[in-house]
């Protein structure tokens, strides 16, 4: 009887969004007269942080400081269609459509800012700060808010943008049933270490490794929450997470937090990430999506470190004690697998 | 019939008419009108609905309203001293320990009750100290770190 180590790797290749009739997301911004933005959408933040990737992409677009962008997602009834928060789609699909209505906003502001500084626009820049100036002669500006009170109250102007990303349906050839269901991919590599114990069939997580290539990370900080908290879901899904753990019978399955399992503060382990960035050509500011993905990988990581630490497998999830003390019962004793370096 | 109680809620004096058998939770959000306490279960498993009663932290969704007259509450909406945040409320800010937030009331007092008693937690304190409280989004890495400093800058700014 004793506790084994094994190591297991799962590599993925996640597409952003999805192609069921094709797959749009709109997105409305405007000024109001104190030279404040908003952005209408009908996509929610649901704690990934959507909100705030939107408001960096918003303000990087139009040139204005991020504190000068609201988001607006109150209203899916009053507000632009979006086909959801869901498979990573927000940052990509939406990211891009938000940039397409702040490009047309911004070319208003600009046009606003020339007739007031009577110069053409072509010869204005912004400097993220919150002010436009001529390029060259950045005595000569002007700021956003007195802009946008001109194009109000003077020039009869909306400083507003509208805009569309859609990835089109993309048709199934009837004799291959090839199709390209997404237009980017994203890619991440993981390595779970994990102890088991042939006594008990207790699986504990010791360590997890991995590397993720996501495009851009808009927002550092809140990828690596997402990887972090993603992967421990991933942990939960592969050992311990089922509305019928132990009984055949949907009436003998979880009824609360009690008996519907998930790891705790005490069963998570170290983690130790790499992002790696090579921008998607189609993603804003070059961005894939990392919703679901750090999830994913994590499953199938784990059940080849339990067939490397004991040698047997478990093929549906989650993998239980009771399911490994079976298994490693079956084949006659834990069989230690050849150690991955 | 409904019974008066009296209690102090994060400093201030409270009275209100309960129902026999009402609980501390849904007491404090309908009749008293905190929403910083949240309830996950009303069952007592997923540690959201966590306050202090006199500096303990319970389950305000199994505890009776009618045991806390005389009592003096804390909740999440009595961490903020005017316009300055809690050492708490910063760290989880700062090490990115909210997603959705369902969880970070309790999550807040929980570590709360054990900062008041415990200024210096080592990392398995915390984890003893929060292993109530169940998150759906984190994976409790940043919730761990975020008390362990708020624990630290709670002692600089006392030294
Ligand atoms: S609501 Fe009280 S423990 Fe869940
Ligand atoms: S932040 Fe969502 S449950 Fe903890």
């Amino acid at each position: 009887m004793a506790k084994h180590h094994g190591r297991g790797v799962a590599t993925i290749n996640y597409p952003i969004g999805m192609n069921l009739g094709g797959d749009p997301s709109q997105a409305l911004v405007h000024s109001n007269p104190t030279g404040k933005f908003t952005v209408s959408l009908s996509s929610i933040d649901l704690g990934q942080g959507m909100k705030s990737v939107i408001r960096q992409i918003c303000a990087e677009t139009l040139g204005v400081p991020v504190a000068d962008v609201y988001v607006d997602t109150a209203d899916s009834d009053t507000g632009p269609h979006c086909t959801g928060s869901f498979a990573s789609r927000g940052t990509h699909r939406v990211g891009n459509a938000v940039m397409v209505a702040a490009r047309e906003a911004r070319a208003v502001m600009m046009e606003a800012a020339a007739e007031e500084l009577e110069v053409d626009p072509g010869d204005l820049e912004t400097d993220g700060r919150g002010n436009i100036r001529v390029k060259g002669a950045p005595h000569r500006s002007i700021t956003v808010r007195e802009v946008a009170m001109a194009a109000q109250f003077k020039q009869g102007k909306t400083i507003a943008g509208r805009g569309i990303f859609l990835v089109p349906l993309s048709d199934v050839d009837p004799e291959t049933g090839e199709m390209s269901p997404a237009t980017c991919y994203a890619h991440a590599c993981v390595i779970v270490d994990v102890e088991v114990d042939d006594e008990t069939g207790d699986v504990s997580v010791l360590k997890m490794t991995s590397a993720y290539e996501i495009g851009r990370a808009i927002n550092p900080k809140m990828v690596e929450q997402q990887l972090v908290g993603g992967a421990w879901m991933g942990m939960s899904h592969a050992l311990y997470e089922t509305v019928e753990p132990y009984y055949p019978d949907p009436r003998e399955g979880p009824r609360d937090f009690n008996e519907y399992l998930m790891p705790g503060p005490g069963d998570i382990c170290p983690h130790e990430i790499v992002v790696l960035e090579r921008p998607a050509p189609d993603g804003p500011f070059g961005a894939k999506g990392i919703g679901e993905m750090c999830a994913n990988p994590v499953l199938p990581a784990v059940a080849n470190a339990i067939f490397n630490a004991v040698g047997v497998r478990i093929n549906d999830l989650p993998i239980t004690p009771e399911k490994v003390l079976r298994a490693i019962k079956a084949r006659g004793g834990a069989v230690p697998q050849a150690r991955m370096r | 019939m409904k019974t008066p109680i009296q209690f102090r809620l994060n400093g201030e004096d409270v009275a209100a008419f309960v129902e026999g058998g009402a609980n501390l939770l849904d007491t404090l959000r309908e009749i008293v009108g905190d929403l910083s306490v949240k309830g996950g279960c009303w069952q007592g498993t997923c540690g959201t609905c966590t306050v202090l009663i006199d500096g303990v932290p319970r389950l305000s969704c199994i505890t009776l309203a009618e045991t806390c007259s005389g009592s003096s509450i804390e909740t999440a909406a009595g961490l903020r001293r005017g316009s300055e945040l809690h050492p708490l409320q910063i760290a989880f800010m700062e090490r990115f320990a909210a997603q959705c937030g369902y969880c970070t009331p309790g999550m807040l007092m929980a570590a709360k009750a054990l900062l008041d008693k415990n200024p210096n937690p080592t990392r398995q304190d915390v984890i003893e100290a929060i292993s109530g409280n169940i998150c759906r989004c984190t994976g409790y890495e940043p919730i761990i770190n975020a008390v362990l400093d708020a624990a630290r800058e709670h002692a600089r700014s006392r030294a």
